[in-house]
């Protein structure tokens, strides 16, 4: 592990229990409990993945519905604890997404950018030095002292994207799960991710659309089944993909 | 980037120390949150109310009236009732308040969980500190009423700060305990709802201890930690005297017992937050 290493994945597992008839209520759990009818089963999200990445590099993630994609991402985040092997991180994570999950519909949009801001690990003081960046951004600056009920839906998710992009993140994160819906969203959210980049930010995008990702990323890493199928040169990994999903089809 | 070298927040999982220790590192390093969290709670909360803030103040006050009425008769050996009911009634609305919101709280969050990396305890943190605010605000009705009832102010109200934050570690305490089972099984605030009502009859706090039966008393009161809480608040408040040392050292017993309790096992439950 050199110093330019940012991210580092050694031998990490993630296995959690998946119960065999899902039970909704404490009542339901307490009946069954003692009916000795409590029962669960293992299920490993990912299998002794080893991964590195460098300072500004852009590595994409691709595979299959269910082939623990996201669940590496929630581990590279700390959102998943792993149960075995090493995480190691040097920098902050951040995760680009639609964050207006945070947002209380009766403050105003100043109150609700400290709100969403500290959400995200922000201290105020930094959120206040980015204040005026994040209204002209979200182009809201009318409507900062207005409850965010009162806003349009388009200024809540530009107020929400402005706050998220107002830092360089050391490390982004781009899960193509939460960017889809609105076709604006997500091409401007790939235009940022791009800016980024080019400062020098190092970045993860999970994604099924290769094309996608050969147009940003030079590694790609391949899951299938929890397992890293091959991992190294976007094109090559990309063609041997595809060729597996054809495979499959034919 | 700004940062120094020396200045890059390392992660490695290899060096972590107990989640308990980690979960309260982290509560430390999002401290703005939590305060940003009271804040939205109180702001909120009053701002499309006429009455404001005020209305933290009215409620116990309107509570402490009708109990009066309704009571003063019957436990006429109680001097000063009013004083008596308010000071307990303060003091329990602030637990109860609170426990109930920490698991609200932590429900709302787990959404945020599943999406970005917090400290688990941070909604149950908030929460605590959101009705802690309005226990403080409570207390200045408290005041006009016993300056208008003439129960002096005496050197014991010194001891109170100690008593609040007692009865806030317990409500924290007791707030994770319950958060930690509300993630997984919702129907745990409906039943700590249920509970927490029959807690308040078995505790005195508009009737006086010793009207409970001699056979059950020391085991109604002996096994109910609310009633040292409570006792801690409202002995300076009503009767201008210290807690004997007993009281003070069993409340903060059960006090810190609850809490490293509570802290401990949400900080090991939370982990399987985002798994679900």
């Amino acid at each position: 592990m050199d110093t330019e290493t940012i991210i580092c994945l050694e031998n990490i597992s993630v296995c959690y229990d998946v119960p065999n008839e899902p039970i909704a209520s404490f009542k339901e759990y307490a009946i069954r409990y003692l009916q000795g009818k409590v029962s669960s089963r293992k299920f490993l999200a990912l299998s002794e993945i080893n991964l590195e990445i460098h300072r500004g590099e852009a590595l994409g993630i691709i595979g299959r519905n269910g082939a623990g994609k996201s669940t590496l991402l929630k581990v590279i985040s700390r959102i998943i604890l792993v149960n075995a092997g090493r995480l190691y991180v040097r920098g902050d994570v951040s995760p680009l997404m639609e964050v207006g999950a945070g947002f209380h519909p009766e403050l105003t949009g100043k109150e609700n950018i400290f709100l969403n801001g500290t959400l995200l690990g922000r201290t105020r003081r930094e959120i206040q030095k980015k204040m005026d960046d994040i209204l002209d951004f979200a182009e809201i600056a009318d409507f900062i002292n207005a409850p965010i009920r009162t806003y349009s839906s388009g200024m809540i998710a530009r107020l929400g994207f402005a706050i998220a992009t107002a830092w360089q993140p050391e490390i982004l994160i781009l899960d193509e799960v939460f960017a889809v819906g609105d076709i604006f969203f997500k091409r401007k959210c790939l235009l940022k991710m791009e800016a980024f980049h080019a400062n020098g930010s190092t970045i993860i995008i999970v994604s099924h659309d290769g094309n996608l990702l050969s147009s940003i990323c030079s590694k790609i890493a391949w899951l299938d089944q929890g397992k890293i199928q091959a991992s190294g040169d976007a094109q090559e990994v990309l063609l041997n993909y595809e060729k597996s999903k054809q495979k499959q089809f034919s | 980037m700004e940062k120094t070298a020396s200045n890059v927040n390392i992660y490695d999982s290899a060096k972590q120390n107990n989640p308990a220790i980690e979960e309260l590192k982290g509560i430390i390093k999002y401290r703005d949150l939590v305060f940003q969290l009271i804040r939205r709670d109180i702001v909120a909360r009053y701002k499309r109310s006429v009455l404001g803030i005020a209305w933290t103040m009215l409620n116990p006050l309107g509570t402490m009236i009708i109990i009066t009425i309704v009571f003063s008769q019957i436990f006429d050996s109680v001097e000063k009732y009013p004083v008596y009911v308010l000071s307990g009634l303060i003091a329990w609305n602030f637990f109860a308040q609170t426990t109930t919101a920490a698991m609200q709280q932590t429900v709302w969050g787990a959404s945020l969980y599943h999406r970005i990396y917090l400290p688990r305890t941070i909604f149950t943190v908030s929460a605590i500190g959101t009705g802690l605010v309005n226990f403080l605000l409570a207390m200045l009705p408290l005041s006009v009423i016993m300056a208008f009832i003439g129960v002096p102010f005496t050197k014991a109200l010194l001891v109170l700060p100690l008593s609040v934050l007692l009865i806030t570690l317990f409500a924290l305490g007791i707030g994770l305990l319950f958060s930690s089972m509300v993630i997984f099984f919702p129907d745990v605030a409906e039943m700590y709802h249920i509970a927490i009502t029959g807690w308040m009859y078995l505790t005195p706090i508009f009737y006086p201890a010793n009207i409970l039966p001699d056979t059950s008393r020391a085991f109604i009161l002996g096994l109910n930690p609310m009633y040292y809480l409570m006792q801690l608040y409202r002995l300076p408040i009503y009767e201008g005297r210290l807690p004997d040392p007993t009281t003070l050292l069993t409340s903060a017993a059960i006090a810190v017992i609850t809490l490293l309790a509570g802290w401990g096992v949400f900080s090991k439950k939370a982990r399987a937050i985002a798994y679900m």
